[in-house]
């Protein structure tokens, strides 16, 4: 396993001096604050379409981001060399944000390490050679193929990176982490007649190539087909306001854009989102407990340490109903005095870190998922979802279903077509009428965005009743 | 600096190792980013940064890589990884490069670079930043906070060389400029973002006026209400027709066709829109954001009509999706350091029509004026279509009451047939750009 500290000042000829003089000149011009993020991420993709593997590719991504928060005001300047007077420079750029003259020499860092290790992980996947990768590929084809003689295409990628990061901060931190990613795709498209159909499965974490065996691999295969099989059979969705039941896992999008972009630190410091001063009050029912945790071992979602080398941590947004906390990043919590939460996190040194979501989810309740199904006269049953997006502001969110059925008297019947669903967050949780005892996350497949920036985030929800939702569809 | 003697050389060395045929791209950008918030700088952002991407081909095989460390050693390793890779992968028949007939003979200067934004003073851009959002907040009482303002400058060079003899550059410049206020009245809070995107400083509206607009159309958004589910027309404001365009070109991008992932497949020289609808790809438009004298493979640019008078006429082709369906390249090849050419589009538009968009609202007696859609309810495979929406009600041929926590669906098959109205207010802030746009009926889905 690569040593953080010792591969930036090996592999570029750095010395822990040279980084203590960079955060002092990085405070040159005053600020309050400065950091050093050091990035050197590799990331292969491989994919396989018409049965053929199309194209491999390797990105080598590496650079340093400076940092500088002179109270309310940050400066930021990144320089794609790891060399002394390329930092040097870029540090400088950064410091003009504060507009006075400091006597400042190096600052102190000590090196630490991590206190959590998440994602060891035993078989690196980006050393892994292509022949085996590409054995994967074909077992997802030629499983999805055989599931059912109507699929007529399979498209599959797995991609990984392998990010090795170094943190300096001018509070004398000085900390790395390793931190691998993988994720494998398959989309399938079903032909029955000309009735055109797609279905899209996959997963992955922080995890290495054994992950990735033939029973894990086929599973996506068939999951994808299966989806894509349903569909053909589609009715035309519902419209109007309706009982909703979420189904476990994937559906726990509802929660990171009902309520966590919301609960986001940056929007609630400067009042602009919806859930602005509302700690304290209730924003669900009781039933509800949702939590974001960046330290569950192996998650997409997960990381030793934030991109400002805090240690992530377990965050109770929502306990039974009541809104607790924000997630924090370093500058939040500078201007608030609230407690860091370790979701500083930025996609890349090019970019500043912000609060953002790890992997956000609500906590079982105590019915099973078979009493929620049964409870429901007439209503939407939504299994499987593409994105969602949330406008902060006035709290409006939605969320595609790609996979759903309609309820009648207590009973799955009929596939519907994709249908977005919307509501109002602060007070979507307030109709939660059910919640079950199988709380999942998901397979590993989420993306972020916020600002621009995407970053990997895990979600989970147990099977849940919602009283009403306005469901999106023709009919 | 990346030029075209360092990417031939790399090109020439990937042949030296073996490999058939190769491509090396430079991208290098200088990115300027200013935030203010409430009349106070938050964040200042400056950066300059390059990359190589190479792509190569070893007997119909394809693979490629990328790096942002243009250092010798690393750039060895970038043309010994790619060769070897290319080796593993499978024999792909349409995947070769362009033909030595086919590349662009000549770069046209097309007006992409402008030196005033190059040349920008940072003490400018940040008072164009506080002056849009001086400009909202004063606009009205209501406007009680605001999530910022940003300007940005991007300042760039994309330099593409060839195994199959072409090498060439271009610089250009892109100036950006952003305000979302927020409007509050008992107890409703609404941001609306607004701002402009050109390569020409001249061109780009003036921060007054965008932050007058980005105030009147987060204040608009007050008051909003849900609304009974029924079927009625709509009519799309020309931003949010953008929206519906940008959707509509992945149902004509090369790849979901070959793929046949789209609706349209198999529909070239069908009528499958209203006859009022003509929508233009045009890589060449002077000094427009979308424009480039030559595509991600080194072909020229070109103006491509995609729908004429509702008449399906071309799909939006690289050279690979032109091989796979048996057509001519569009010159709508794509490249980003890594990876194989995709499609994307030039300035891609609707047409403009005749009618003001006050005349289109009054046309419509019960009906739904929209003016944002959130979320990604598209499938391009059937075509069904499932958004989020706010907007406002129409009256009698007026906006009555705004809307919103509603979603509008339908199936894009209709959608264009339906089409009955198409506004004048064509105005391109970006690369996709359309007028206001009446269809005929959609579900609204509210109470």
């Amino acid at each position: 396993m690569i040593e953080p500290l010792k591969f930036f000042i090996e592999r570029f000829n750095l010395t822990v001096s040279d980084i203590e003089a960079l955060l002092g000149a990085a405070l040159s011009k005053g600020g309050d604050y400065a950091d050093l993020y050091f990035e050197h991420t590799v990331l292969n993709s491989l994919s396989l379409e018409e049965q053929i593997i199309k194209s491999a590719n390797r990105a080598v991504r590496q650079g340093v981001g400076v940092r500088v928060i002179s109270g309310e005001k940050t400066g930021y300047a990144y320089c794609d060399e790891i060399d002394l007077a390329a930092i040097r420079k870029a540090a400088m750029t950064a410091a003009h944000i504060a507009q006075s003259q400091a006597e400042i020499g190096p600052i102190n860092v000590s090196s630490a390490n991590p206190s959590h290790d998440l994602y060891p992980v035993a078989q690196l996947i980006n050393e892994e050679p292509l022949p085996r990768k590409i054995e994967l590929l074909n077992r997802v084809d030629r499983t999805a193929r055989d599931y059912d003689r109507r699929i007529r295409e399979v498209q599959t990628s797995l991609a990984d990176e392998y990010k090795v990061v170094l943190i300096a901060t001018s509070e004398g931190l000085l900390i790395g982490d390793v931190q691998p990613l993988a994720r494998m795709r398959a989309m399938c498209i079903a032909d029955d007649d000309g009735n055109l159909q797609s279905g899209v499965s996959g997963g992955g974490g922080r995890v290495g190539m054994d992950f990735f065996s033939d029973a894990v691999v086929e599973h996506y295969a068939n999951e994808a087909a299966r989806q894509a099989i349903v569909q053909l059979e589609a009715q035309d969705a519902p419209a109007g306001t309706m009982e909703v039941v979420l189904g476990p896992g994937w559906p726990g999008v509802l929660l990171h854009e009902a309520v966590g972009h919301g609960l986001e630190a940056d929007f609630n410091r400067k009042g602009t989102s919806a859930f602005s001063g509302l700690i304290g009050q209730k924003v669900a029912t009781e039933l509800c407990t949702v939590i974001d945790e960046g330290t569950m071992p192996h998650a997409r979602g997960s990381l030793n340490l934030d991109d400002e080398g805090n240690p992530t941590s377990q965050t109770v947004l929502i306990e039974k109903g009541i809104l607790r906390g924000y997630l924090q990043d370093k500058l939040s919590s500078r201007l608030t005095g609230a407690s860091l939460t370790g979701n500083g996190r930025r996609e890349s040194y090019r970019h500043m870190p912000m609060p953002r979501m790890t992997n956000t989810f609500m906590l079982s309740g105590e019915s099973t998922p078979d009493e929620i199904i049964r409870s429901v006269k007439r209503g939407l049953y939504a299994v499987q979802f593409g994105g969602g997006q949330v406008d902060i502001t006035n709290g409006k969110f939605v969320f595609s279903a790609t996979e759903a059925y309609l309820i009648e008297d207590g009973k799955v019947t009929a596939p519907v077509k994709g249908a977005t669903l919307i509501g109002n967050g602060p007070v979507a949780l307030t109709k939660v009428t059910a919640v079950a005892n199988d709380l999942a996350l998901d397979e590993g497949v989420g993306t972020c965005g916020k600002d621009g920036q995407s970053v990997p985030v895990g979600v989970g929800l147990p099977t849940i009743r919602i009283s009403e939702m306005t469901v999106g569809g023709t009919k | 600096m990346i030029t075209k003697d360092l990417l031939s050389d790399i090109v020439s060395q990937a042949i030296k190792r073996g490999a058939t045929d190769a491509e090396a791209i430079g991208i290098e950008t200088t990115g300027f980013h200013v935030e203010v918030r409430l009349g106070e700088v938050e964040k200042l952002q400056e950066a300059a940064s390059r990359g190589i991407g190479l792509r190569v081909l070893y007997e119909g095989r394809q693979a490629s890589c990328s790096t942002s460390d243009v250092s010798l050693p690393a750039i060895d390793e970038l043309v010994a990884n790619a060769v070897e890779m290319a080796r593993l992968t499978s024999v792909d028949e349409a995947a070769v490069l362009p033909a030595r007939e086919e590349l662009a003979k000549e770069i046209a200067d097309l007006g992409l670079y402008d030196a005033a934004i190059a040349e920008l003073p940072t003490e400018r851009k940040i008072e164009m930043a506080l002056a849009a959002e001086e400009s909202a907040r004063s606009f009205d009482p209501r406007i009680t906070n605001s999530e910022g303002s940003a300007c940005s400058t991007t300042v760039g060079k994309t330099t593409l060389v060839t195994s199959a003899g072409f090498a060439g550059e271009y610089r250009g410049s892109i100036c950006g400029l952003m305000v979302a206020p927020i409007a509050k009245e008992d107890g409703q809070m609404q941001v609306a973002g607004w701002g402009d995107r050109q390569r020409i400083l001249a061109s780009l509206d003036s921060p007054e006026e965008i932050g007058r607009e980005a105030a009147r159309r987060a204040l608009r958004k007050l008051g909003a209400r849900k609304v009974a589910t029924q079927q009625v027309p709509i009519v799309f404001e020309a931003d949010a027709a953008e929206e519906l365009l940008s959707d509509f070109f992945e149902a004509v991008d090369g790849f979901s066709i070959f793929r046949r992932a789209s609706f349209l497949v198999g529909q070239l020289g069908e009528m499958i829109a209203s006859p009022l609808l003509n929508v233009i790809d045009d890589g060449q438009m002077r000094g427009a954001v979308g424009s480039r004298p030559f595509d991600g493979e080194g072909l020229a640019t070109s103006r491509t009509v995609v729908v004429e008078n509702g008449v399906l006429k071309n799909y939006l082709l690289n050279s690979y999706t032109a091989r796979k369906l048996g057509l001519r390249s569009t010159a709508n090849a794509v490249r980003s350091l890594t990876g194989a050419p995709g499609v994307g589009t030039g300035n891609f538009f609707i047409q403009p029509g005749v009618y003001s968009p006050t005349e289109i609202i009054a046309s419509v007696k019960n009906g739904f004026y929209v003016t944002e859609m959130i979320g990604f309810g598209f499938n391009p495979v059937t075509g069904d279509y499932s958004r989020g929406a706010a907007g406002w009600w129409i009256e009698d041929g007026k906006l009555a009451y705004p809307v919103e926590e509603v979603t509008i669906a339908g199936n894009f098959r209709e959608m264009l047939r339906g089409i009955e109205m198409i506004g004048d207010d064509l105005r391109f802030r970006g690369k996709i750009a359309a007028p206001a746009i009446k269809l005929d009926r959609m579900m609204v889905s509210g109470e």
